[in-house]
């Protein structure tokens, strides 16, 4: 085993100075253009996204009627295990749109964190062999599942026509707690889609923590079912802030937002994002060599 | 003229982990068990006072690139020679930025496109229609620059017919022409090419050729690498001769460059003898022990050789499981490169052909005196199962042995010494009728 030894060679001097470069690229040193180059390749993550939705139903027999079936056939099944079985309150509001408002967020929470994580070792050749900011590919498959989140949202205004739930001027703040939710599914996605690169074990993690989250999540119950004194606790999983924002903001005044625990899983989406972000730029120029 | 490209001193580490076997991809488990292990070992160190040297798992260091600097003027042609593994695709990597390189810098002027792998970022399950757009977004452009472009891709590519066919129907050749017609009219300011074009067929390759000239006559800059030498020779007007992560040689005199290259054969030292004696070119048929060149009796030649003398090419090796398309021979080179003939055990009439039994072999075969011309020649083995995959492939990574022929080219006395052409036989002349 040796040690190459870098000879230090007196640089050539040229006529030209560093700002006529169009682009450097120094060992060690992060890229200046990141964020320059996110934005010159921001088409990618519409085309990119349009891939991954074309391809996601070509050759199956129902096709788009996928992304249909799926939440309705939970609903019924949470509807009918936690509200006629387990008689869990809902106060005023009919089960099954009790259970399909917080549906929403967490459906789309969880595909968006199940696909991002996977996404970068499902593109495995573009990687390895075309240079674009690697952002991009977990973004855009979060991007995927916002059309699923409107195609699941069409059904949800069916059921509140069905059974005659008022409007509330609460669901202006929806797109809020949608932007949260969006927030939150990217700074999961990013990081755990960057350790995946690294340790596959992240594959097997990920599902099992989607079908855990699915029930220590508020989804088949309202968080009111949680007594006081643990409910700041509770409020430990990012995702009960905003499946709590979504029923305040869709169900009006009967689902109330308790906002200390609203504050808490606002600051630890945020925390989420940053280290996502952070862990995924810090280890994103070895991936072409490790995945 | 500018420059388009300068690097600096580009180095670039691979760290090789021998800890695991199987596929090396870290695991959890491995990587917390080790850092307890050393954590446990580092409380012991403590204890008992002293400092362990040695690292707890074994790594070892490889550097796939060492040091290097060259700089581009814009509107060069330069191409990267070098045999497998010499770094040449990792250049191209760190130049294209997937990859970033250990030590050194690198800059470029204007915009660079790279195509290292023919139809990156297709997707099977798309229409061609669909796939030139994404395909468009991925190398850099934009959608209205794709939209222009997008008539002259289809006619370069020759797929208007099938334009709403996914590609997974497409045949190989309809698959390379997309591609390299959507990387063709990226328009970029430096383009760099891995071996792409050794896909498509003679007339395509031909039409590629056609194109890259008529971007580099743009004022456009290319890095080119291939194991194409012809290629080479003809496309470019410079090239870069890696080795083993170093650049060996860069010259504007491409010829001078492409028979160093030839005649380089790493640590080996050129003979007419090759000895397997690192167990390479395993396979289930045929694993070749010696090549090399002998006179009727098996006795090796000196490496200066007449060319009246009589020589034979010998090949040794174990047949392991037979098979009828199994082919062992050689491939002839001159020393600019150029391939002279192939030659097979199967090349005669089947029952003339020397029959492979199981077990050891020895096949000889003479090559006729007053053939080849003065020069430098590298025989380069062939084995092959006909028409199925390749054991041996000459020019890529195949053993070679090497012969110099220096006079005897003929007993006139108004033929004394090296003849132009490839070959100088000493042909029959009659007075005719």
């Amino acid at each position: 085993m040796s040690v190459f030894p870098i000879r230090k060679r007196r640089k050539p001097s040229f006529m030209q100075s560093d700002e006529n470069w169009d682009l450097i690229v120094e060992a060690g040193k992060t890229e200046r253009h990141y964020w320059k180059d996110l934005w010159r390749f921001r088409e990618l993550f519409f085309f990119l996204a349009w891939r991954d939705f074309l391809v996601r139903y070509k050759q199956t027999v129902f096709g788009i009627a996928w992304s249909v079936i799926r939440p309705v056939l939970t609903m019924i099944v949470f509807t009918i295990i936690f509200g006629k079985i387990a008689k869990l309150d809902s106060g005023n509001i009919p089960y099954p749109v009790l259970v399909y408002a917080a549906m929403l967020p967490w459906q789309f929470f969880s595909n968006a964190f199940q696909e991002a994580s996977n996404s970068l070792i499902g593109n495995v050749n573009l990687i390895s062999k075309i240079y674009f900011p690697r952002m991009i590919v977990p973004i855009s498959t979060v991007m995927v599942c916002l059309i699923d989140f409107l195609i699941s949202f069409a059904i949800y205004a069916v059921l509140i026509i069905w059974y005659r739930i008022p409007f509330s001027s609460n669901m202006l703040f929806l797109p809020l707690f949608l932007i949260l939710a969006f927030l939150a599914a990217m700074g999961t996605g990013l990081l755990v889609c960057a350790l995946n690169v690294k340790y596959r074990d992240f594959r097997y993690i990920v599902p099992f923590v989607v079908q855990f989250g699915l029930y220590i999540s508020p989804v088949g119950f309202s968080s009111n079912v949680i007594s006081g004194k643990w409910r700041l606790l509770y409020s430990i999983n990012p995702m009960v802030g905003i499946i709590d924002g979504f029923r305040w903001a869709l169900l009006g005044k009967e689902a109330n937002l308790f906002l200390p625990s609203f504050m808490i899983s606002l600051c630890l989406i945020v925390a989420l994002l940053f280290a996502g972000i952070l862990y995924f730029r810090s280890t994103e120029r070895v991936f072409a060599d490790v995945i | 003229m500018s420059l388009a490209i300068k690097v600096e001193n580009i180095s670039k580490k691979y760290t090789i982990s021998h800890q695991q076997t199987g596929i090396g991809l870290a695991t959890f488990r491995d990587e917390i068990s080790g850092a307890i292990k050393k954590f446990s070992r580092k409380i012991r160190d403590e204890f008992i006072n002293q400092h362990a040297n040695e690292t707890f798992a074994k790594k070892e260091e490889f550097w796939a690139l060492k040091d290097i600097t060259f700089e581009v003027q814009q509107g060069d042609r330069v191409g990267i020679i070098g045999r497998n593994g010499a770094g040449k695709s990792t250049l191209l990597k760190i130049m294209s930025r997937i990859t970033e390189p250990t030590l050194g810098k690198f800059k470029i002027k204007g915009r660079i496109a790279s195509l290292l792998e023919v139809g990156t970022g297709f997707h099977q399950e798309l229409t061609g229609r669909e796939n030139i757009y994404l395909n468009g977004a991925i190398l850099g452009m934009s959608k209205v620059e794709i939209k222009k472009k997008f008539d002259e891709i289809v006619a370069f590519a020759e797929v208007e017919k099938f334009l709403d066919t996914p590609v997974k129907r497409y045949s190989s050749g309809m698959y390379v022409r997309l591609a390299f017609a959507i990387a063709a009219h990226l328009d970029p300011d430096i383009l760099i090419i891995d071996e792409v074009l050794s896909v498509g067929d003679a007339a395509f390759q031909k039409k590629c050729l056609g194109t890259m000239k008529e971007v580099a006559d743009a004022g456009r800059t290319i890095l080119f690498v291939s194991h194409n030498l012809n290629l080479i020779k003809e496309f470019c007007g410079r090239a870069l001769l890696l080795d083993r992560g170093c650049l060996e040689s860069d010259s504007a005199n491409v010829d001078d460059i492409i028979q160093s290259y030839l005649f380089s054969t790493g640590e080996v030292k050129r003979s007419v003898i090759w000895v397997n004696n690192s167990q390479q070119y395993q396979n289930m048929w045929f694993e070749p022990n010696r090549f090399f060149i002998g006179n009727e009796f098996g006795d090796f030649v000196d490496d200066f050789c007449e060319n009246r003398d009589d020589f034979w090419i010998y090949i040794e090796g174990v047949v392991k499981q037979k098979d009828p398309g199994l082919q062992i021979g050689y491939a002839l080179y001159n020393e600019n490169g150029i391939l002279l003939y192939w030659s097979c055990q199967t090349d005669g009439k089947e029952s003339e052909c020397p029959q492979l039994h199981k077990g050891l072999i020895q096949l000889k075969s003479k090559i006729p005196p007053h053939l080849l011309n003065e020069g430098m020649y590298r025989f380069e083995m062939i084995v092959a199962l006909y028409y199925r995959q390749w054991l041996c492939q000459p020019g890529k990574d195949s053993p070679a042995v090497f012969l110099n022929i220096r006079g005897g080219l003929s007993e006139s006395s108004y033929w004394r010494e090296k003849r132009p052409g490839l070959l100088a036989p000493v042909l029959k002349w009659e007075i005719g009728k």
